[in-house]
């Protein structure tokens, strides 16, 4: 079986003036089918790089990439958009709901750039919704529900266009504790269903709820292993406080 | 997917109602100013072609301007033009105006009588509802006899004024003609006048010549031909033409005619100024649009949002605006058209044309100058649109 997504020697090279970044430096990833991977560092660590091609929002410099067996090399932003649309779901800190949208036009948003139809749109959305719970919220505009409820519209959005890989981009960061360990209970939830879930997160608390860990420091994989394994999740707990985003510089060889 | 987009737009359109209507203010002003400049130029040129058609765009008007009492176009002179070339010129009527108290028992009328001949009426294209026109037989004899529209007729006879006489300056004049009414029979009107045979209105103002003619050619085609030959009869028998002159009102009309034009033409130019200016506008607010919706545009790419999704819907968008804006303009043109129509007397519409072009033009600044800020949107890149707060 071709694994979903295969990430061999990636790099991901900034140029800036003279010098350039190494954003990745040669990272090599398997991640299967039904699998609950975290990917966790510290901000500047190079995982959201690593995310960002994951998801296709960005190529690699070097190295090759393939998403469920198919190679995502120099394409258009259109392309890329097109297999965002088919075979990924977002979930972002922020949600990322459009304000202006009700919560149902939210959902169908990734259906209708996909071409469906109007009515098929509405029955898909409606489905997602009800997986989440929100059915009834349909109607709503995103600033009449909490924060808890927009991540989960959030999440039904994702589900929504039935993509292979689910990208969870430090999906509980804007919510409580408590909303946020239900937010994660429910993706545990959706991976026994059977969805793969890949979570990018800097806190390991939040990692511990996956089934594997893949810790990233300077664009390198120091960790790839089952969360039992990873000493840092086992010591210490919550750690790591949210600092601006800067890559880190690593001299040019 | 399109009406989709078109339900986006408007979405976005009110959502920002006082932003959207200072954005479409400038293309409202500029459509409306367009339109009620079209519609009261149309208005004025088809006023002035009427008010030449009433005459006769045919007519040519031949005045002598005779401070010595030297000079004369005999009336035999242009008879035998007129007769000599039938193909050319219709006919001819000398014209003497002389002035008219009128009285009639207790009753009287100051007014003006003018002396012509027998083919006067029927080139002006009056018609005699009552009686007779004035005959050759009348010009010869010095009859004083007198054709009379229905304001004289109901002034001083109330309307049963046939066979009754009048006096026009002292002498009796018999009714022999009363002409249909054709301006509701009012004061100072086409309804307002007095014909006489020219003979007898030449004796009267004591002069045997006579300084003005009117001659209609046979249509508007021979108008300049028949010019031609009553210039040609003028120079033989005046020489001088400080002395004559001779105007086909075609001429006039036409001159006129396109002053009118390229008056409207500055004008309109000078609206669309405005319109370019309106443009500018909606560029400016759509790339402040843009720049704040940079999130929503990173979230709609994530999702699969290709350029032309994005680009379609900021088109869109701006094209709302203005069209938006251009059929608020059109109302007002109209309706500012047609009020100073009223205001004017004047019979002022909107020509279904003008609208036509206006909404078309109002939509195509729209799409031109929208399509630079989508454009805009349109090549973000979805992770720096993403991380944009």
């Amino acid at each position: 079986m071709t694994p979903l997504v295969e990430l061999k020697d990636v790099y991901k090279i900034y140029k800036m003036g003279d010098t350039s970044v190494h954003a990745l430096d040669g990272i090599s990833l398997t991640i299967e089918k039904g699998e609950f991977v975290a990917i966790v560092g510290q901000s500047g660590s190079g995982k959201s790089t690593c995310m960002n091609i994951i998801g296709c929002l960005d190529v690699a410099t070097k190295g090759t990439y393939k998403l469920n067996g198919r190679k995502i090399g120099n394409y258009s932003q259109d392309e890329l958009a097109e297999i965002r649309n088919k075979m990924l779901g977002f979930i972002f800190q922020q949600y990322n709901l459009i304000p202006k949208l009700t919560v149902l036009e939210n959902v169908q948003l990734p259906l209708l750039y996909a071409g469906m139809r109007e009515s098929e749109q509405r029955r898909r959305a409606l489905a997602s919704l009800e997986r989440v719970g929100l059915k009834a919220k349909a109607g709503n505009y995103p600033s009449q529900l909490s924060g808890g409820q927009q991540q989960r519209v959030s999440i039904a959005r994702a589900l929504a266009g039935e993509p292979s890989v689910i990208l969870a981009d430090e999906p509980t960061g804007a919510l409580d504790s408590r909303t946020g360990r239900e937010v994660m209970m429910f993706l545990q939830k959706l991976n026994r269903e059977g969805n793969t879930i890949i979570l990018v997160t800097h806190d390991n608390s939040i990692a511990a709820r996956a089934k594997r860990i893949v810790r990233i420091t300077d664009g390198r994989i120091v960790y790839d292993g089952p969360v039992e394994g990873d000493v840092t999740v086992m010591q210490m707990h919550g750690a790591g406080e949210e600092a601006p985003e800067d890559e880190k510089a690593k001299g040019a060889t | 997917m399109l009406w989709k987009c078109f339900k986006m737009a408007i979405n976005s359109v009110i959502s920002n109602k006082m932003r959207s209507l200072l954005t479409m203010l400038g293309i409202i002003i500029g459509i409306t100013a367009v339109i009620s400049l079209v519609s009261l130029m149309s208005g004025l040129t088809s006023e002035v072609t009427d008010a030449f058609e009433e005459v006769g765009i045919e007519a040519i008007s031949v005045t002598l301007t005779d401070r010595a009492d030297t000079i004369e176009l005999p009336v035999e002179h242009v008879d035998e033009l007129a007769q000599k070339y039938p193909d050319i010129i219709k006919g001819y009527s000398p014209c003497v105006t002389m002035p008219a108290y009128i009285k009639d028992g207790t009753e009287s009328i100051t007014s003006s009588a003018t002396g012509v001949n027998e083919q006067y009426i029927d080139l002006y294209g009056y018609k005699i509802e009552y009686g007779r026109n004035i005959t050759y037989i009348d010009v010869e004899r010095m009859q004083k006899v007198c054709v009379i529209g229905t304001y004289i007729a109901k002034e001083l006879f109330d309307g049963d004024a046939l066979g009754k006489t009048l006096q026009i300056t002292g002498t009796p004049y018999k009714v022999v003609g009363i002409i249909e009414e054709r301006s509701d029979s009012e004061k100072d009107s086409d309804d307002d006048c007095i014909y006489v045979p020219y003979t007898v209105a030449a004796h009267t103002i004591h002069s045997s010549k006579i300084s003005r003619y009117i001659v209609y050619a046979t249509n508007q085609e021979t108008v300049e031909a028949a010019e031609t030959l009553i210039e040609q009869l003028c120079e033989k028998d005046i020489g001088d033409d400080d002395y004559y002159t001779v105007i086909a009102m075609k001429a006039i009309a036409e001159s006129l005619t396109t002053i009118l034009d390229s008056m409207g033409a500055v004008l309109i130019a000078i609206a669309a100024i405005s319109l370019v200016v309106a443009g500018i506008g909606i560029m400016n607010i759509m790339l402040v649009s843009v720049t704040e919706r940079t999130r929503e545009i990173g979230i709609r790419k994530s999702l699969g949002a290709k350029q032309r999704d994005i680009l379609s819907q900021f088109i869109m968008e701006a094209g709302m605006l203005s069209c938006i804006g251009g059929v608020i303009g059109i109302m007002f043109g109209s309706l500012l058209a047609v009020g100073a129509g009223k205001l004017l007397d004047m019979n002022v519409l909107p020509t279904p044309a003008s609208i036509v072009v206006s909404f078309t033009v109002s939509a195509a600044i729209g799409v031109f100058f929208g399509f630079m800020p989508a454009k805009k949107a349109a090549a973000l890149n979805p992770i720096d649109a993403l991380r944009y707060d």
